[in-house]
């Protein structure tokens, strides 16, 4: 176990220098952005030539990757155009995302998993159909559109939690983006739990278990979940990842100051070393991510080991 | 299906110690996935309650901000977001009257000048910092000199060029500085300073109330990572506190000792990323100010807002500005096919279907804002910024037509939706001309990448421009836009008759004359045409009924300081 997760770790290094060579390369496609910053104005050409020679924007491109991955093993991830270190926007920024990320988690997995378990057990019926249809329905609805529109109705109509998130992000208030952020992934873990329950009911195992005269209870808590669950949890690590990174659109609406915020704000702003940064701290925590589920696995199916 | 052989069960149970371990972690997690569901359903309660209140203080105004893409110094700030807050902590010789654009003295007490280059400025006695330093002559003085500085990298730097002694601090070539201060600044003694500039500028003084101009306390200099941690300054609120890119919380500072002390407590600016966010807070209460109504919100904001809502002109202008570099747009001939263009735009429905009223149309090159005693002249365009299909089609036609029979229109696609007019433009002049592939938008993906096309030149088309004053004066709508080799003109633009009107309108001593002189300079443009007036701009701003006596300035800019509150 300790020599895979090694392994995996050690996988993780060119993986990480690939990807920010990426992004560096990515960003650096779009153009000189010290124009940007004089608003509407030509730049003045000698201020400007200043500021290019003090970001190295003056380099060729390999030069300012060497510099800025140089600079990233000292620890230091660069400066945003407002002056601000990076470490110190990530610092401010990765916090509130995670806990948004959590709320989310803890929502889709809490309901998708019950709401899986119960349509699974309870296939073709009543109950079945309509989590089917409810899925079905949040899934096509896009995440501005549910975001917006229960904003309006839990901020200003009904005036139950505030429309936007204060600065510090307190968790009571990251409950409605949390749900809105939540929602499309609710679906998915809703029907995979589904289909893999229903799978497994009639596992051997099942029908053993329900022979030796368990109680129902323990049969599907202990038996049937705890193996049904492999998929899901794959699911939701990716999720995990995918939700740190992709909460650009419900950090807007909600006014959160995360990292959707702060990686929109750079790259509308062209500065590399913000967007950079950013992304390359979520591709380690996608991959780290990834690793605990495979590790999880082990926990949930004992017949997977790993040397 | 998985096949698992039921004795599998009692292997793995004879294994021993891994299994209970495991069943232990399995079940401790399922109880914490338990407890975060009950306190996720209970919760909502909670944030009801903390709806109402919303943290608010007593008397302190809310507001919507953005976040201000360069560090917060008056020399370095050249955007509305920056500048709100520098008007608010800070006064400088002169203060544009909110209401009429006038340029008052603010801590001057006089500037006086017998040639229209060498000036004497006094200040006035009683003025302090926050921090209780005295406003001296030297912290004007100390200031500019840091403004001016090419090693300080200031976006502002080049509002100094005019002080004698820029080149040598601020050498055009961004190589090394051959002087620390400029040799045109001397301090007289604590109250009196001299300042000599490189030409004649008859309106200098006025532009004096521009930010990049106010004085800067010893702090700044001796420990400037703090100063901007929490920026020092001489207005009538001082900064208590600020996160920045989230909040910044300014209160009413007491011993502010000028006219127009703060009548609230005290000001929150919160950073939003989208507009849309901050006008539902303002619906919901959570927000007593956004002075940037979303264009979808425009439709209803009558019917949400009522008389809470401004719309009123702001210094801003937009032009469609031809690159007269390229041969094929710029001589003699083409100076009909440009007019022909401008009459070719139907600006009051464009106004009205795409802005809702929030732009005007633009029937001369400066703005509404400077009023008629400022130089603007609503007309004086003429009949080239009138709509009037058939002669525009004659025109175009008798100018040799449209080079190539095309035309495009460039803009930026990634802020501020031009797509919606540029089309709207483009459709206009198609139907004037019959055509419905002579007008195309030309998208560039970036801001910044399209002022490098700019600087680089490499317009084939007009293009999109706009210009937002940096003081309520009409010598600020010209030179910098079209005298030759000016900072500011993208279109490259060179006439020898507007940049000898321009000369002699700065070195009139009256200001009156130099108004006129300018107003003759801008007929040399209606002529010309190397940038089409589309419409002025509008602020706009929409406000909770806990406030009264809102207004925004000239730079569609909150007047915060007489903002009532309860």
């Amino acid at each position: 176990m300790g020599r895979y997760a090694l392994r995996r770790l050690l996988q993780m290094i060119p993986v990480f220098i690939g990807s920010t060579f990426l992004i560096f390369f990515m960003v650096y496609a779009l153009g000189d952005p010290v124009a940007a910053l004089f608003g509407d104005k030509a730049p003045d050409p000698a201020t400007a030539a200043r500021i290019r020679k003090d970001l190295f924007l003056d380099e060729p491109l390999w030069r300012q990757y060497a510099h800025y991955m140089g600079q990233i093993f000292g620890g230091h991830f660069g400066t945003a155009f407002n002056g601000q270190p990076v470490t110190e926007l990530m610092a401010s920024a990765f916090p509130i995302t995670l806990r948004l990320t959590l709320v989310a988690v803890a929502f889709e997995m809490a309901l998708g998993i019950t709401l899986g378990v119960l349509s699974g057990l309870r296939r073709g019926r009543g109950l079945d159909t309509s989590v089917l249809l409810l899925t079905l329905v949040v899934v096509s609805v896009p995440t501005f559109v549910s975001g917006t529109v229960l904003q309006y109705l839990f901020g200003v109509s009904w005036g139950l939690a505030r429309p936007s998130v204060s600065p510090g992000a307190p968790l009571n208030e990251l409950l409605l983006p949390g749900v809105v952020l939540g929602l499309v992934s609710l679906a998915y873990t809703t029907r995979l739990t589904r289909t893999s329950i229903v799978e497994n009911a009639r596992a051997d195992y099942v029908r053993t278990a329900v022979a030796k005269g368990l109680p129902r209870r323990r049969i599907v808590t202990r038996h049937l979940l705890r193996n049904s669950l492999i998929p899901v949890v794959t699911f939701i690590g990716t999720d995990i990842g995918a939700l740190m990174g992709g909460a650009i659109v419900t950090e807007r609406i909600f006014n959160i100051h995360g990292v959707g915020y702060q990686l929109y704000q750079g790259i509308l702003r062209q500065n590399s070393p913000t967007v950079v940064g950013f992304v390359t701290i979520l591709v380690i925590v996608f991959l780290l991510a990834n690793l605990l589920v495979d590790l999880l696995y082990a926990v949930l199916d004992p017949r997977i080991r790993y040397a | 299906m998985r096949r698992v052989a039921p004795y599998a069960l009692r292997t793995r149970a004879s294994l021993g110690a891994p299994r209970p371990v495991h069943a232990l972690r399995a079940r401790r997690s399922l109880r914490a996935v338990v407890l975060i569901a009950t306190a996720a359903t209970t919760a909502p309660t909670m944030t009801a309650c903390g709806a109402g209140g919303g943290g608010t203080d007593a008397g302190v105004v809310r507001s919507s901000w953005g976040d201000p893409p360069n560090p917060l110094e008056p020399a370095n700030t050249n955007d509305v977001q920056g500048g709100k807050v520098l008007d608010m902590i800070f006064r400088g010789l002169k203060r544009y009257d909110p209401r009429t654009g006038e340029a008052k003295n603010a801590l001057a007490e006089r500037i006086e000048s017998s040639d229209q280059r060498n000036y004497t400025i006094t200040l006035k006695k009683g003025w302090r910092f926050a921090n209780g330093e005295k406003v001296t002559a030297a912290s004007f003085v100390n200031a500019w000199n840091y403004g001016a500085q090419i090693d300080h990298k200031q976006r502002n730097a080049y509002f100094f060029e005019y002080i004698e002694g820029y080149d040598k601090v601020h050498p055009a070539s961004g190589g090394a500085p051959t002087a620390k201060t400029l040799s045109g600044l001397r301090v007289s003694n604590d109250r009196t300073f001299t300042v000599r500039l490189t030409q004649k500028f008859s309106t200098w003084p006025k532009t004096l109330g521009y930010n990049a101009y106010v004085p800067l306390p010893r702090a700044f200099f001796e420990d400037h990572a703090a100063w901007l941690r929490k920026p020092i300054g001489n207005g009538p609120y001082q900064v208590r506190s600020y996160a920045k890119g989230s909040v910044m919380k300014l209160r009413a500072w007491g011993g502010y000792p000028g006219p127009d002390k703060a009548r609230n407590k005290g000001v929150d600016l919160r950073v939003y990323t989208d507009s849309n966010t901050a006008y539902t807070d303002l619906q919901a209460g959570n927000l007593d100010l956004v002075d940037d109504v979303p264009a979808q919100q425009l439709k209803f904001v009558r019917s949400d807002l009522g008389n809470r809502y401004i719309n009123q002109p702001a210094g801003i202008i937009q032009t469609l500005t031809f690159p007269m570099y390229d041969r094929t747009w710029s001589g003699p001939a083409k100076a009909k096919v440009r007019r022909g263009i401008s009459m070719a735009i139907n600006r009051e429905q464009i106004t009205e279907r795409i802005f809702q009223g929030t732009r005007t149309p633009a029937t001369d090159w400066t703005s509404p804002v400077l009023r008629h005693q400022g130089g603007y002249r609503p007309g004086l365009c003429g009949e080239a910024c009138r709509y009037d299909p058939v002669r525009a089609r004659k025109l175009i036609k008798a100018g040799g037509g449209l080079p190539g029979g095309r035309m495009t229109i460039t803009y930026n696609a990634d802020t501020g939706s031009h797509k919606d007019w540029v089309d709207a433009v483009c459709n206009s002049v198609n139907t004037v001309l019959r055509n419905d592939r002579a007008c195309v938008g030309k998208p560039v993906g970036t801001f910044a990448d399209y002022r490098n096309k700019m600087a680089g030149k490499k317009m084939t088309g007009p293009f999109r421009a706009g210009w937002q004053m940096d003081y309520p004066l009409i010598q600020n709508f010209l030179q910098p836009l079209y005298y030759t080799g000016a900072s500011s003109n993208d279109g490259h633009f060179s006439d020898t008759g507007f940049d000898r009107l321009v000369n002699q309108a700065n070195a009139a001593s009256a200001d009156g004359r130099a108004i006129a002189g300018f107003r003759d300079a801008e007929k040399v443009l209606a002529e010309q045409m190397p940038a089409i007036p589309l419409w002025y701009q509008n602020g706009s701003a929409g406000y909770s009924q806990r406030l009264s006596e809102v207004a925004l300035n000239q730079f569609s800019v909150p007047v915060y300081s007489q903002i009532r509150v309860g």
